[in-house]
């Protein structure tokens, strides 16, 4: 029994890290349409902002709260950096924005490289992280919890601002007609920077949440950006619904498959029920209602 | 006037080929037959003699080789200021592998073909290896190799100054079965040393009484560690073994120390953590585990402090040494005191002289294996510690023989090729 449980516990935290590394791309990916490669990147950003801070601020819990703060607007400042130089010259033509982004996402290691040294850092969490908490007869580290309620907090915030704010409409609006929004007033392109913005900054937010479970190297982001496609892919572009699904399910499928058979084996196993999903539904877990899909 | 140069052109180029495979052919033809292999071109004339530095300078692998590069050039250094080898200054040419098996073997081949320098030092993973292998062979030059690996290789063209399997993997079992281990549960990463050296574990637990509760890899670089953790924890076995590479290691101590599991209850076994990954690792993810290696930083020796300090000396206090760098360090010794002994520079005179030749390296007394071209090693089991180094708990008194394919174990001899 303890072992379900622990199971349960583990896929739901691998699923709430694949949701907080996915968000982002639900955003600029889902909805925009844009195969930004260099989201894994921003990723890497955020935990050395992490690690950065953690220089400044002395204290672990101070600097675990700032570090969240900072690197969601450091993320979201190299998005719309890239946004403005490059990507807004290849709206409507993704397989350019993937070369582009790819060439940037390189670009971005070695500068970390360069900057921070190839060897991985390190970034102490707090104490009261430290440890487990026992649930049901299952240790459950408390990093995990921590990152779990992270992850919930992000997907309420991100939808509060989508459905309530005025932006969230007219990113929805731009979204679904980029031409009748513009005919009503809206300005395209200023929500595409804001669009940009919030979604590279949740990459950021999620690389501060990965140095709580791992050491920070410059190739840190390439090992989540896959897993953060097919949770996009898989729960419907643009539907944050459909990514909150898919992040947990394919994080308990793991966890349960890999408790019975090899970490090798699970990748395998869930890429192939991916597969056989997307042949039975193309479209993801929920399709994007919308009339002007290019 | 334009067709007419192309074709004048073709007839030589068409010929210049045609040379040119027959001259490979040729060679070949005398490789199959059994003479003397390709003419070196090494130049012994001058008051200087080239050796190779062949490391991943760029790439995945760089964080580890460039430290091997670093103790290379140390050695060297230090053997000019005391006159050199017979009589000539060695001067290095470096080259940068960059972390790619064939970067490794192209680099080979220059080096020893147009740089035509005497040996070659430097190689990391067994895939390297395994492409520079056939490069010193065909040419008949030299390769110095400084890092521990999965055994079941001996050529006589290339030198293995890391350990083999039974000088590090072997004790480490016997220590733990001395402490009373009956359970192990297997960790590593997913390519050619890990799954080796656990073959190897498999067997000798198997004949030695010791369960094996669970067998696990994951790919390299990957971190998430917890449902691995989950199933160690739930199979209590008396003991880890690991052999995850990099990264990997921080997020399985990490999840480890997180879920309440003690160095006191299930000690960790590592065999590819060095000084230097424990500062990434952090030091209180990781204190009181185990590692086996042959050479630790706090090994108190005059031999170790005269290299630890010349060391630091040259590339910073805080830049600690680890086993594959002394293994570095000891190989340009090796190569020293076997030309010295043969009074030669050439490869055959190499190898017909080495057997026997030693040198007192910062690890204690090594000795070369004239018949596999492995050297004598001691084993050492080591303990982290609080300041990040690793300190000896337990060594096997006198350097083991190599025995790369384990014949002198009976329990081994399931394994085959």
């Amino acid at each position: 029994m303890d072992v379900v449980i622990g199971q349960l516990f583990t896929g739901l935290s691998i699923g709430s890290i694949l949701l907080l590394a996915a968000l982002g791309l639900s955003l600029t990916f889902g909805q925009m349409g844009v195969i930004n490669m260099a989201h894994g990147e921003f990723i890497m950003a955020g935990s050395y902002t992490a690690y950065v801070v953690q220089q400044v601020v002395s204290s672990a819990t101070g600097s675990l709260f700032v570090s969240l703060l900072v690197g969601f607007v450091v993320g979201g400042a190299m998005g719309v950096l890239l946004e403005v130089t490059l990507v807004k010259r290849m709206y409507h033509r993704p397989l350019d924005t993937l070369l582009v982004t790819f060439g940037v996402g390189l670009i971005l290691q070695q500068l970390a490289r360069d900057v921070f040294g190839a060897p991985a850092v390190n970034v102490a969490a707090p104490d009261w992280l430290s440890g487990g908490v026992e649930i049901l007869g299952a240790v459950v580290p408390k990093t995990r919890l921590f990152i779990l309620v992270l992850a919930v907090v992000a997907v309420v915030a991100l939808s509060l601002a989508m459905q309530k704010s005025s932006m969230g409409r007219r990113i929805r609006a731009v979204v679904q007609n980029r031409d009748l929004a513009e005919t009503s007033g809206i300005s395209s392109r200023r929500t595409d920077v804001t669009t940009f913005f919030l979604g590279s900054g949740l990459a950021g937010v999620a690389g501060v949440a990965l140095t709580l479970i791992g050491s920070t190297s410059p190739t840190i982001g390439q090992s989540y950006l896959i897993d953060a496609f097919l949770v996009v892919v898989v729960g419907g572009l643009g539907q944050m619904k459909g990514a909150v699904i898919a992040a947990f399910a394919l994080g308990i499928l793991n966890s349960f498959v890999e408790y019975s058979t090899t970490a090798s084996i699970a990748k395998v196993i869930v890429f192939v029920v991916i597969v056989v999903f997307l042949q039975v539904r193309p479209q993801g877990l929920f399709a994007v209602k919308t009339r002007s899909l290019v | 006037m334009r067709t007419f140069s192309k074709r004048a052109l073709a007839a030589p180029t068409a010929l210049a080929a045609i040379g040119l495979v027959l001259t490979g052919c040729g060679s070949k033809a005398s490789d199959t037959a059994g003479e003397s292999t390709a003419a070196s071109c090494v130049d012994t004339s001058g008051d200087t003699i080239k050796v190779g530095s062949l490391n991943s300078l760029s790439g995945t692998m760089a964080i580890s080789e460039v430290t091997v590069r670093d103790s290379i050039a140390l050695a060297v250094d230090e053997i000019n200021n005391s006159g050199g080898v017979l009589g000539k200054k060695i001067q290095i040419v470096a080259e940068d592998g960059a972390s790619e098996p064939t970067v490794f073997a192209e680099k080979a081949e220059k080096l020893i073909s147009s740089d035509c320098v005497a040996a070659v030092f430097g190689g990391w993973t067994s895939s390297s290896r395994k492409a520079m292998l056939p490069v010193f062979e065909d040419n008949n030059s030299l390769l110095y190799y400084p890092v521990q690996y999965e055994g079941l290789e001996d050529s006589k063209n290339i030198f293995y100054t890391g350990a083999t399997t039974n000088q590090q993997i072997v004790p480490a079992l016997d220590y733990l079965k001395e402490k009373g281990v009956k359970s192990l549960y297997l960790v590593g990463s997913d390519y050619v040393f890990p799954q080796t050296a656990n073959r190897i574990i498999k067997a000798y637990a198997a004949a030695n009484g010791i369960e094996i509760k669970g067998e696990d890899y994951t790919p390299l670089g990957s971190t998430d560690f917890s449902t691995i953790v989950n199933k160690v924890r739930s199979a209590d076995a008396d003991a880890v073994f690991n052999t995850l590479n990099g990264d990997s290691n921080v997020a399985f101590f990490r999840e480890y120390a997180n879920v309440g599991l003690k160095p006191a209850d299930m000690p960790v076994v590592s065999v590819s953590i060095a000084e230097e990954e424990v500062g990434g690792i952090g030091v209180q993810n990781i204190e009181g585990q185990l590692t086996a290696w042959n050479y630790y930083q706090t090994i108190d020796t005059p031999e170790n402090k005269k290299f630890v300090d010349a060391y630091k000396a040259r590339y910073g206090a805080n830049k600690p040494t680890s086993d594959p760098m002394e293994a570095a360090y000891t190989s340009v010794y090796l190569w020293k005191n076997t030309v010295e002994k043969a009074n030669s520079f050439a490869t055959k005179d190499i190898q017909e002289n080495a057997d026997g030749v030693t040198f007192a390296a910062p690890e204690g007394p090594v000795t070369i294996d004239g018949s596999n071209h492995h050297i004598t090693k001691t084993a050492r089991i080591g303990e982290i510690r609080g300041d990040g180094l690793i300190y000896t708990v337990w060594d096997s008194g006198t350097p083991i023989q190599p025995d790369p394919y384990l014949k002198s174990y009976p329990w081994a001899e399931a394994l085959g090729s």
